[in-house]
């Protein structure tokens, strides 16, 4: 995992480095949003991100998407969302919904032999349900708190809840796992290309919608990670009229606090179902 | 004698449910009757899918439009700022909003390639005046991707205040940047990086 990084990172350290100095130069330009306190480090950072992905990541997707013919593209984004599942019913299991947790085992047995190692999703055909977890969403579950909303290099927007989340991800990833490394590198492009590939639709139009690229991707990301916390049904937000002022403070967890919850594991505030009852939720069904 | 009495019954049965779709179709009928109409406009539209982008606006404007309350949803995406702003700002905020959201539809049109679009169960009590009817669209080899729409009952029938894709609202989505433009610029700030974002856009 350490010499994944690495060796994605350190054709671009210069200009990170660069970066980096150049936000700090800058002082944090914030407009004083408190869901994103270091924006100015935040805005250098996506538009780094930006230039790399025109500049390497977006043209190599859109090659990749346009030599391969569809079912092939198919196979291989089915490939790895069956690899991912087994880690999606860990997840769902230790949120409390251990019958999600059995229809994603299921669907990696199934999708692993009739699907042939994972590229026909033949379970969604049989109407077991992929879902979308992650070690991110599961730390939300537990009450932790987002965080500062902060972006990443290359991996893009991120809480710092989400962040202690992916570093989990990436730890038990098996495709980042996999002995030897040539195989394991080549595979870890293939997925990231196909990644991106699989974004190029939405892509025009994020840049028709928005006024401020760089908040509408931020507000978008939060927006996305509250309502996957709670598996689509966030509990409505307030009320256009009766808006409150940054009403978002209520339920937001200062940043110490969400370092202290992240180490010490302790459930916290919030709106979030706890387990326990998320499990009665789903006994209930 | 009998007959004519079945006869009569029929016929009011028939007024009566012919008033009531005008008074108001039911909110999930009317999403899925929108979905359907433009879902065919697109199958059998091939400079649509060559991505004529005015094409497809015009295929908003005409079939999705007149269901949706732009006054309303303006309102959502301004948020509290909205109070401060005058009658005429708030016709003319609405007014761009509506310009930019059309645009980003229309977009958001012209990439359909061969995607089906799934109603999720719907219930509704008879005096709920504000519903969210979900939808999903099915794409080969790829994860639903599910829309809600949310709408609420005027006298004109059901109109959509909200839309939301993937858990994001395109319409909350832009209340930060909205109320830091306020912030900067005040309304008329807004005014001005809204009409200014919608004539980059159109010149493309």
């Amino acid at each position: 995992m350490t010499n994944m990084k690495n060796q994605k990172t350190t054709g671009l350290r210069p200009a990170l480095v660069a970066v980096v100095a150049a936000s700090l130069l800058a002082g944090c330009a914030t407009s004083g949003n408190p869901k994103d306190p270091i924006e100015g480090f935040n805005r250098a950072m996506f538009s780094f991100n930006e230039t790399v992905d025109k500049a390497v990541i977006k043209p190599v997707a859109q090659g990749y998407d346009a030599i391969t013919p569809r079912p092939v593209q198919t196979g291989v984004s089915n490939f790895f969302a069956n690899i991912a599942d087994l880690w999606i019913g860990f997840n769902n299991l230790v949120q409390g919904k251990p019958g999600e947790a059995l229809s994603d085992v299921s669907r990696v047995l199934i999708n692993t032999t009739i699907g042939i190692v994972g590229l026909f999703d033949v379970a969604s055909e049989m109407g077991l349900e992929k879902h979308d977890e992650d070690f991110g969403q599961t730390l939300g579950r537990w009450g932790v708190g987002d965080g500062a909303y902060v972006v990443l290099p290359i991996f893009g927007p991120r809480t710092l809840r989400d962040t202690g989340g992916f570093l989990v991800d990436i730890t038990v990833d098996p495709v980042a796992n996999h002995e030897p490394v040539d195989v394991r590198n080549v595979a870890l492009g293939l997925r990231a290309i196909d990644t991106r590939a699989s974004l190029l639709p939405a892509e025009s139009a994020i840049d028709a919608a928005a006024l401020d690229k760089y908040a509408y991707v931020r507000d978008a990301y939060l927006q996305r990670r509250r309502s996957l916390i709670h598996d689509g049904n966030p509990p409505r937000e307030v009320e256009d009229m009766s808006y409150a002022p940054n009403e978002n403070l209520l339920t937001m967890v200062p940043i110490e606090s969400t370092w202290t919850f992240m180490l010490v594991g302790a459930p916290a505030t919030g709106n979030v179902d706890t387990p326990v009852v998320a499990a009665l939720n789903t006994a209930q069904h | 004698m009998f007959k004519r009495f079945i006869q009569l019954m029929l016929l009011c049965f028939a007024v009566s449910a012919s008033a009531q779709a005008s008074a108001g179709v039911a909110p999930d009928a009317l999403i899925k009757g929108v979905t359907d109409d433009v879902l065919t406009t697109l199958r059998n539209d091939a400079a649509i899918k060559g991505g004529d982008a005015r094409r497809a606006a015009d295929l908003v404007e005409t079939k999705v439009l007149p269901h949706f309350n732009f006054m309303r949803m303006t309102a959502l995406a301004v948020g509290r700022d909205w109070r401060t702003a005058s009658a005429e700002q708030k016709k003319q905020l609405s007014d761009e909003f509506r310009t930019l959201l059309v645009r980003t539809y229309s977009n958001a049109l012209t990439s359909y390639r061969d995607q089906t679009v799934e109603f999720r169960p719907f219930r509704m009590a008879a005096s709920d005046t504000d519903v969210t009817v979900r939808t999903q669209i099915n794409q080969p080899g790829a994860r639903p991707i599910p829309i809600d729409y949310a709408l609420e009952k005027q006298d004109s029938g059901w109109k959509v205040y909200d839309v939301i894709v993937a858990g994001v609202s395109l319409v909350t989505n832009y209340r930060e940047t909205f109320s830091s433009e306020i912030r900067a610029g005040g309304v008329d700030g807004l005014l001005k990086t809204l009409r200014a974002k919608n004539a980059t856009t159109a010149s493309k």
